[in-house]
């Protein structure tokens, strides 16, 4: 199993998936980045799958889990950076991300979070 | 790269299988020329399969082969268990119904996905799932 990195960029912490993903590798981010979020207060996640090839029912639902749980502790999370093919099969497969946001490249869903951050409190 | 044999059999016994299946199909897919878009789908619907076959059928075995039928090419990935069966076949068809955990997408999205899609099954019989995608 590996462990994904998760960097933190100011108030985003940020999650590049770069390996073919093992369910049990994508249960520990969702723990890392809960973890993580708790104790840096961060106000957003950004999770890379522009290395992704391919996501399935399961991981697309881990994707939904952890932008529910993120939410939890008030962070917004952006998927970033899904292939075209992979977006054409997750339609097709009859998955739908359910509330969690996208954007087509990081720099997109950094902008849709300060975007998030000022309509709050901030 | 060497490329792929005509029939590769990977045994299906832990989460990491699930990924060993997903790459052998994605080489069996290259090598029968499918479209980017068709590899994926035909690789999503096997990981679906695999992970049914491992969550579901208690471990069994995958078969991946490649196919020729005059100019076209193919790829057929079967998935064995000697698991419970699934005794009634339409339900574990519907969109949206689950045994277990997971969406209930799994059987019904990896059909969609692929051009053939065969299912022997039956109460404490275990189940196969047999798929096919084709080059265009």
């Amino acid at each position: 199993m590996e462990r994904i990195p998760i960097l933190k960029i100011g108030d985003v912490l940020l999650a590049s998936i770069q390996i073919d993903l093992q369910d049990r590798d994508v249960l520990a981010l969702q723990e890392d980045l809960a973890e993580k979020i708790c104790s840096s207060g961060a106000r957003g996640v950004i999770l890379d799958i522009s290395a992704v090839d391919i996501v399935d029912s399961f991981i697309g639902r881990m994707f939904a889990t952890i932008a529910a749980t993120s939410r939890l502790f008030d962070a917004e999370t952006v998927v970033v950076g899904m292939r075209p093919a992979v977006a054409i099969t997750l339609v097709e497969l009859g998955l739908t991300l359910g509330e969690v946001r996208t954007a087509l490249d990081l720099e997109k869903g950094l902008a849709i979070l300060a975007a998030l951050g000022d309509r709050t409190d901030r | 790269m060497t490329p792929p044999a005509a029939r590769e059999e990977i045994p299906i016994t832990a989460d990491e299988d699930v990924v060993r299946v997903r790459q052998a199909v994605r080489s069996y897919a290259q090598k029968a020329k499918l479209s980017l878009v068709d590899q994926t789908k035909l690789v999503t619907a096997t990981s679906e399969l695999a992970r049914n076959t491992l969550t579901y059928g208690g471990g069994g075995t995958a078969v991946v082969e490649f196919l020729t039928e005059g100019r076209r090419s193919g790829v057929r990935a079967s998935f064995q268990d000697d698991g419970p069966g699934i005794p009634d076949v339409d339900l574990a068809l519907t969109d949206g119904w689950t045994s277990g955990r997971g969406m209930g997408l799994g059987l019904s999205g990896a059909r969609r996905l692929v051009d053939e899609f065969t299912l022997d099954t039956g109460a404490g019989q275990g189940t196969t799932v047999t798929v096919v995608k084709w080059s265009r």
